[in-house]
């Protein structure tokens, strides 16, 4: 297109770009005020909570077992960007997740920043136990919308899981630990295909109602579009509130960010998304994994919504894994920027 | 020297204003889109390999037994484009920016110049009956002038539309733009040409193509371009992606729903061959996968 070589040396940089574009100040660390999030009647902008899933479902799904010093410093850097919400690690069996066996570890060496949270996953009681000694002050459960991958995934049915969960959920909250629930598949199954929004909504139901605060939907596989997130939603918000729902999109397809824009035209305000796009996917060789935080930011800066988020530092955080698993990053942000 | 603008006060809009987008058109998409195949000419353009023209042949053959309606296979037109008529060519296309230091920086000239340039071109076509596509470069920013007004994005489009262009093809020519950003340039634009007359052409250099054409497609655009296996990179990030994947964007439009004509596996095979002729990987996400549902 036109004399490009010559032109390019004059261009402005992407920095300066990316300043432009997404008004990037300052942010500012640790969690906004929850009350922020009613705000818009005060003329400040909306508030999306983003939750960092990178270095749990990020780093679980690549091959190179990371070092427990590089997960520490990689979540250290993290709760440095202002990120309000990050999943540390997972206290299940070391002999099906091994990149998880140092989950003790990682959640005594992490500093716990304040104003930020480190969520855990627990499958069952005795992994939550665990996870109360190693200093967890928030955990996670993992239900599905698709009996085959209930039982492929964690070796039972929808409804003994749910009956775990129940355990576990009721154990945290007598606690005082937050607990959140995640329905897997809910776009898709790789042994299924369709999920049908019923069941979606069946199973999210049964979490919230046992306790959760939080339900996070996920296109495990990446399959969804627009259409289908528009459908799920709209089942699943005929029973439990939009603030109590968060989406978890993966890129598989190319998908992720069209299907959060919907989700946030429906009404969602918490998204999940791992630095640097870390994980691929486990059904789909070669194929990229979860929704790189960095082009996530980019969007919702470029929309104007809030999230307390430095892309900067982010973008920071991404290099350092990359740069530890010897990857290269997931994020077309950072891929355009660190190479401008 | 591009004038660094100052700061602007964060958009206040937000959520309210995509919400207003979904209760009224969320639903509502066209039920056939348009795919203009720009794999053969902007992908090609900017790749660093260069294929032979038996393999530039066989490309575009594939794309159309995939039933890509569109495959743009001509190169740029210089302003001596009689030899093309010539030669037997059944389109032009004529290329415009909304920025004036893209043009200077592009083709040496002002805005309303290359508009005077490109209306003699129109002009002789429209005597050859030959129709006659725009492009607007630069539409939600530009890489010397940094944001781009709707406004100007409205007044050039309008222009081309006016000098008899028959549909225009806006550029997100540095993948900069976002969905709000789009909507903003898109209600600017609409308020002087039909929406019938638009397409747009999304760059995926910060991966937010797919999310800027689902809004374009909200909008009402129903003609929208891209470049198998996302070919073609961006020339003014090195390293960074270029073109919306034609697979990605057909995945997306299937699975919504809205009928394109295009077989996804042919048009897959299309990009393996092309990206094996160019020895690179493709940067389409659905070829990548190989889960099979």
């Amino acid at each position: 297109m036109g004399n490009v070589p010559s032109a390019v040396k004059h261009c402005l940089s992407y920095q300066q770009l990316l300043r432009e574009h997404l008004w990037i100040g300052d942010s500012v660390a640790g969690a906004l005020d929850p009350a922020q999030e009613t705000s818009q009647l005060s003329g400040f902008p909306e508030y999306v909570k983003i939750v960092e899933v990178g270095p749990r479902d990020g780093l679980q799904n690549e091959k190179v077992i990371v070092p427990t010093d590089i997960k520490i410093e990689f979540i250290n850097q993290l709760s440095q960007t202002g990120l309000s919400v990050i999943e540390v690690t997972s206290f299940v069996s070391s002999r099906w997740v091994p990149q998880m066996a140092d989950h003790t570890e990682v959640m005594k060496g992490i500093h716990q920043y304040p104003g930020v949270r480190y969520p855990v996953l627990t499958p069952n009681l005795q992994g939550f136990h665990r996870a109360v000694a190693a200093g967890a002050t928030e955990i996670s459960v993992f239900g599905a919308a698709s009996e085959s991958f209930s039982k492929k995934n964690i070796n039972c049915s929808i409804e003994e899981s749910m009956e775990k969960f129940e355990e576990v959920v009721k154990s945290a909250r007598h606690m005082n630990i937050p607990a959140r629930g995640y329905v897997s598949c809910a776009l898709g199954c790789p042994y299924e295909g369709n999920i049908t929004p019923q069941k979606v909504t069946e199973v999210s139901k049964r979490l919230y109602g046992m306790g959760c605060y939080e339900i996070s939907l996920g296109d495990t596989i990446g399959v969804g579009t627009p259409g289908s997130m528009k459908r799920m939603l709209e089942s699943v918000m005929k029973e439990i509130p939009p603030s109590a729902l968060a989406v978890h999109c993966h890129d598989t397809y190319g998908q992720a960010l069209a299907n959060i824009l919907m989700a946030l035209q429906m009404g969602i305000n918490v998204v999940d998304s791992a630095v640097s796009g870390l994980g691929g996917c486990p059904y789909a060789k070669g194929a990229s994994g979860n929704v790189a935080t960095e082009d996530l930011i980019y969007m919702l800066n470029g929309l104007g919504l809030n999230t307390g988020v430095n892309l900067y530092k982010v973008m920071e955080a991404g290099d350092f894994i990359c740069k530890a698993v010897n990857k290269t990053t997931n994020s077309k942000v950072a891929q355009a920027s660190f190479n401008a | 020297m591009a004038t660094m603008r100052k700061v602007l006060p964060r958009r206040l809009v937000g959520l309210a204003s995509l919400r207003a987008v979904s209760t009224s058109s969320v639903g509502t998409f066209p039920k056939r889109v348009k795919i203009v195949e720009v794999g053969a000419r902007d992908g090609l353009q900017n790749e660093k390999n260069i294929v032979s023209t038996s393999t530039k042949i066989k490309l575009i053959d594939m794309l159309s037994e995939a039933g890509l309606p569109v495959i743009e296979a001509t190169s740029f037109v210089s302003p001596k484009w009689v030899p093309q008529v010539a030669a037997g060519a059944k389109e032009v296309t004529v290329f415009g920016a909304a920025s004036e230091l893209f043009t200077k920086k592009n083709t040496n000239c002002s805005i309303d110049e290359s508009l005077q340039r490109s209306d003699e071109i129109l002009r002789a076509a429209r005597a050859a009956g030959i129709p006659v596509r725009g492009y607007v470069s630069c539409v939600l920013g530009c890489p010397y002038e940094g944001k781009i007004s709707p406004a100007k994005v409205a007044e050039v489009t309008k222009k081309m539309y006016s000098m008899g262009c028959y549909e225009i093809s806006l550029g997100d020519t540095i993948g900069v733009g976002t969905p709000g950003i789009m909507k903003d340039m898109l209600s600017a634009v609409m308020h002087e040409v039909p929406v019938a007359a638009l397409a747009v052409h999304c760059h995926d250099t910060y991966g937010q193509a797919l999310a800027n054409t689902l809004m374009a497609l909200q909008m009402g655009v129903s003609v929208v371009d891209s470049s198998v296996a996302g070919l073609g990179g961006c020339p003014y990030a090195q390293g960074a992606s270029g073109n919306l994947a034609t697979e990605d964007l057909v995945y997306m439009l299937s699975g919504l729903g809205i009928h394109t004509g295009v077989n996804l596996q042919k048009l897959l095979e299309a990009g393996t061959f092309i990206c094996q002729a160019l020895n690179r990987k493709t940067s389409s996400k659905v070829a990548q996968a190989t889960c099979k549902l």
